[in-house]
Order: structure tokens, then C-alpha cells, then sequence
């Protein structure tokens, strides 16, 4: 057994202990042997997935918990009084808790499942939006946004008649913070901001910038999809207002997100969706909503995968998130030094403040070729727009190719991204 | 998966790389902007019909080497024939890059086989017809084509891949 997987033995073990042990070293080779799919061939080659800010890849102790619970743990939660509904109603809270620890949410309550990142922001769009924001009240956004934080603001502003003000980037791609502060003015209600970049990896300064927002008594809404898998977030240390992010970043399934709110404000809020669950009483005439977090998570929810999501954040809490964003720094740093002296090769993104993602251009190659054609070496990157159409605009380029690192990642396969950039460019010679 | 191997076959490199009947065409009697909103590549195709005959046709856009390739040898192919003939070689070639079209029975393919790989990359069928639905979107006189829009009246199933 190794220590995470010593730490996963009991389901309630590492909920149990105060503080994981840390592994002595970052052994990469251990944690590599944890996921499965990285033993796969494509074409023969063995695959080296860069494609980490799309969908990070499952450990064993991951499916591990989604099997056993499957298999033993089974039935739906908050309802009969048997067994199994206990145990799955049990272990679904027990998920939520280890996730407000990965976060150091004050409280449990304050963590919301969601289906994801997407879903947490559409929440605190209807939930807080609609009833807070008026025409004529400004939301502030940035350049960098991904659509999932753009387009439910814009279909609020069309409902409400609310502006859209957009604080801009440097040609680095780092958000120009005097200008952020100059868009505040006394019609200001929200922030939207990513914590980081999906297409860029800029890390931006959110603490900075909510701590501005809060002296105007504005509320911030903390995209953390991508910042959630790479390094250390505490929501107390930010103050953020709300925080989203999703599981399948971060080592657990698809469909399981957090909303993490301040409970002052998702107290205040409205409900996003209705049903079961999110109910006290229901009668024809009136209906009396739950408390928090079931006040936002009507039906039944994705059971399996909260739970999945609980045994992730286990997983890496054992490893250790400094330790990752450590060693996913030194991956960002040994492939920018090489693709900086590739001619021919533009790093769209060089904040100095990066997570573990290099969006690139390959003069007179398409992206959409760079990704076949990596792919024909095993490489897998994400090509297109990154689902951020303005930050493309901004940068003047249809689409980029993108490398996005994870902890299971090594040297050698940068080495291989490199191979693969030079092998597309005796292609399109 | 033996097929991809071969899709950046050096016919397709070179028509990408010099591409033919690229540019405008003044006095087009017919025109039509393609979209492919996935990647945000976008590709117009001008042409002139005389009578039923397609006397002369151009493209320019931005768009990656399949699609490009696509364009410049679908130009090259219709240039010169009647629209029903292109509105048969449209559907072949759609029925062929989705992997419909029995390349051993008799067709129209000609050296347009270089895209048969396409149908096994899902995600690259729509780049190489794009150019496709531009023209026929252009011969009906619709404003715009797209690989994405409901409404697109040549709106083909994308692969069973």
C-alpha cells in the first residue's frame, strides 16, 4: 500500500485525521502508477495528456471509492430510514466536509454541490443576480473569462437591463489592476473574476482585487475552476463571496462541482432550482424552502460523484497541493525556457504570475493541425478557443493550441511536447 | 486509425501551402460565408455561373490545412462544370468525409480520396466541409453556411465515429 492509498483504507479514516502525512518526496513515479489510463498506447506511443485544464485524469482510489460505492454503499440520500440510505446519506455529508477542509470553508453548510463550475456560477446568476441586480447596476468581468462566467451575466443584463463592464488585460495577459479599480462606481453589485486563467494560466491577484471590491461593498464571485487543482485555495484567506469549481479538474468525476458562499448571502438568496430536497413544506398555497446548502441542491444529487470528489481531494490533500503546484511549476518552467527558443513558436500568455498552462501558436500552422498532428505522437493538447472567444479576440488569433499540466506529469513528457512541436513543423515545412 | 496517418498527405500540404482560386471574384453572381463555430474558422466562396456553368469560382478565408486544401482542390474540381454535376460531387464528398460512400463504387471522387481519412477523426470532418457546404450554401443563394446551425440546409450527420 502506498501512503494514499493507506490514508483511503477506511472511508472515514482520512476525514478522521487532522493532517495527512504528506509524501516524504514528490515521487512522481508512485503517483504515476495511481492512473491507470496513463499506461494506455495511442497508436503505439504511449500517451502523454497535456489536456489537464479540459479534464484531469482519475486515480485508482478514486474508482476505487466510486466502485465500492456501487457496489455497497447504494440508495438515495435524505429519505428512507434504512441502511443503505444511511450510509449513502452519510457518506454524500462526509464528501461535503472534506471538501469544505480542501477549501477551509468556515462551514459545511456553506458548500454547495453543483454539477460544476458552470452550475455554481448559473446558481449565483439566479440565485443572487435576480433578485439583487437592477437596470442600470454594473457587473464587473475581466478579459480573461472563460463563456461560463460571461454569457449567464450577459443573459442577466438582458433580463434586467444591468451593464457588463469588462476590466482589461496587458499584452501578457495579466489583468491591469487600475483599471479594475476604475470600472467601480456606486452602480457596482458584482465581480465575476477567474481565479485562473483556463486558456492563459495568468493567476490572477483576487485577493488584492476583493479586498478592493469589499471596500465598495461589493460581493465577489471566484471562478476557481482551474485553480482549485494546482495550488492551495482557502476561501477564509480570500474572502471571496462565492467560490466555483469542478470536480473532474480535480482528479474526481464529471457531473460533481462546489459552489462555496458565504451563508449571510446564500441565505439571502434566492432558490436556483426546484424539487425535492430543497423543500421543508410543500403545499399547494406555499411552499417553505430548506435550510442551507439543501436549499440549492433540489433532486436527487450526483451521489456517487460527491463522493468520488471527496476521495480526490483525500488524494491530493495526501500528496499535498504545495507539492503539486511545486513540481507543476518546474514543468511550466522547463517547457516555456524550451518553447521560448523554438523560432516559430509564440507563447500566447507569459504573465509573470502562471499556473501549469502554455497556450502557443506555431507560425503557418493551424491549430486544429498542430492538434492532430501531436496527436499522431501521443500527444494530447486541447486546440480552439478555450471557450474564451474575447480573450482570442484580444490576442487577435483565431485559436491556439494548448499544453496543460498536472502533477502526473514529468519532464519527459514536455520533452515529447517539444519532439511533437518540431515534427509539425517539418510537416508544414 | 491507419487513414490519418495519411491525411497530411503531400497533396494536401501543397494545397494548403499554395492554394488555387484563392482570393476574390468581382461580379460573383453567386456568394456564400462559411462558419465553423467551433474553431472560429470562417471561409467565403464566390462564383460566376454562366448559364448552368460554373465559369469561374474563388475562396479566401481563415481556416486550418484540411479545410484550406478542401477549398482549393473543391475549387479546382467544379471549376468548369455544371452545378449539377458540383451539387453531386458535394454530396459524394459529404458522404465520403463522414464515411458513407463505398470509394469502390462508381463516383465522381476522383483526387478528392485524399480526405477519405477525414471520417476517422470526428473532429476534423467539419473543417474539410466546411468549403463543402459554403458552395452549395452559395449555389442556393443562403447568406451563410455553418456546420453547426439547425436551420443549415445541408446540415450532414457528422460521422458515426
Amino acid at each position: 500500500m502506498n501512503a494514499v492509498q493507506t490514508a483511503l483504507a477506511s472511508p472515514s479514516a482520512p476525514f478522521l485525521m487532522p493532517a495527512m502525512k504528506p509524501f516524504a518526496a514528490f515521487d512522481i513515479e508512485r503517483i504515476r502508477a495511481d492512473f491507470p489510463i496513463l499506461k494506455l498506447k495511442i497508436d503505439g506511443k504511449p500517451l502523454v495528456y497535456l489536456d489537464n485544464a479540459a479534464s484531469s485524469q482519475m486515480p485508482q482510489q478514486v474508482i476505487d471509492r466510486l466502485v465500492r460505492y456501487q457496489t455497497s454503499e447504494h440508495a438515495n440520500i435524505n429519505r428512507a430510514v434504512h441502511y443503505l440510505s444511511e450510509t449513502a446519506t452519510a457518506e454524500y455529508e462526509a464528501a461535503r466536509r472534506k471538501l469544505q477542509r480542501f477549501i477551509n470553508a468556515p462551514e459545511e453548510r456553506e458548500v454547495i454541490f453543483t454539477s460544476g463550475t458552470t452550475d455554481g456560477i448559473n446558481l449565483v446568476m439566479h440565485g443572487y443576480g435576480r433578485k439583487f441586480i437592477k437596470a442600470g447596476d454594473e457587473i464587473i468581468l475581466t478579459t480573461l473569462e472563460h463563456h461560463s462566467n460571461i454569457v449567464p451575466w450577459q443573459m442577466l443584463a438582458e433580463e434586467t437591463g444591468a451593464k457588463i463592464r469588462v476590466a482589461p488585460i496587458n499584452d501578457a495577459g495579466e489583468l491591469l489592476i487600475d483599471d479594475y479599480e476604475n470600472l467601480f462606481n456606486e452602480r457596482t453589485r458584482l465581480v465575476g473574476v477567474m481565479h485562473v486563467s483556463n486558456a492563459l494560466g495568468s493567476i490572477n491577484p483576487v485577493k488584492q482585487m476583493i479586498a478592493f471590491a469589499h471596500a465598495h461593498g461589493v460581493p465577489v464571485l471566484v471562478d476557481g475552476a482551474q485553480a482549485v487543482p494546482h495550488m492551495q485555495v482557502d476561501v477564509q484567506d480570500l474572502d471571496c463571496d462565492f467560490y466555483a469549481f469542478s470536480g473532474h479538474k480535480l482528479c474526481g468525476p464529471t457531473g460533481i462541482g462546489v459552489l462555496y458562499g458565504k451563508a449571510a448571502l446564500l441565505e439571502k438568496m434566492q432558490p436556483f432550482k426546484g424539487g425535492g430536497d430543497m423543500i421543508s413544506s410543500v403545499t399547494f398555497e406555499k411552499t417553505t424552502y430548506n435550510a442551507i446548502p439543501h436549499k440549492f441542491e433540489a433532486g436527487t444529487p450526483p451521489i456517487a460523484a460527491a463522493i468520488g470528489l471527496g476521495a480526490a481531494a483525500d488524494y491530493l490533500s495526501a500528496i499535498g497541493m504545495d507539492a503539486i503546484a511545486a513540481h507543476e511549476l518546474d514543468l511550466l518552467d522547463y517547457a516555456t525556457e524550451q518553447m521560448t527558443r523554438m523560432p516559430g513558436v509564440r507563447i500566447i500568455g507569459t504573465a509573470e504570475n502562471k499556473a501549469a498552462v502554455i497556450s502557443f501558436t506555431i507560425d503557418g500552422v493551424h491549430p486544429h493541425d498542430v492538434g492532430t498532428l501531436l496527436n499522431q505522437e501521443g500527444v494530447a493538447v486541447r486546440t480552439g478557443h478555450h471557450c474564451a472567444q474575447p480573450l482570442m479576440q484580444r490576442f487577435e488569433v483565431p485559436a491556439t493550441s494548448r499544453a496543460s499540466f498536472a502533477f502526473y506529469n514529468t519532464l519527459a513528457e514536455v520533452d515529447a511536447l517539444i519532439a511533437g512541436i518540431r515534427s509539425v513543423q517539418k510537416v508544414f515545412a | 486509425m491507419a487513414n490519418h496517418k495519411a491525411l497530411y498527405q503531400e497533396v494536401i500540404l501543397d494545397h494548403n501551402k499554395k492554394p488555387r482560386n484563392y482570393g476574390t471574384l468581382e461580379h460573383a453572381s453567386h456568394h456564400a460565408v462559411g462558419h465553423n463555430p467551433l474553431c472560429g474558422d470562417h471561409l467565403s466562396v464566390a462564383l460566376n455561373l454562366d448559364g448552368e456553368c460554373i465559369d469561374r469560382i474563388a475562396f479566401e478565408g481563415e481556416s486550418c490545412a484540411i479545410c484550406k486544401a478542401s477549398a482549393s482542390m473543391m475549387t479546382s474540381a467544379v471549376k468548369g462544370k455544371t452545378r449539377a454535376d458540383a451539387e453531386i460531387l458535394i454530396q459524394e464528398f459529404l458522404a465520403m468525409a463522414t464515411g458513407q460512400l463505398d470509394l469502390d463504387s462508381p463516383n465522381h471522387i476522383g483526387r478528392l480520396a485524399v480526405f477519405a481519412g477525414v471520417c476517422d477523426l470526428p473532429t476534423r470532418v467539419k473543417c474539410a466541409i466546411l468549403p463543402w457546404h459554403t458552395l452549395h450554401a452559395a449555389f442556393n443563394s443562403v447568406a451563410s453556411a455553418s456546420t453547426e446551425a439547425e436551420a443549415d440546409p445541408m446540415h450532414a450527420p457528422i460521422g458515426n465515429a
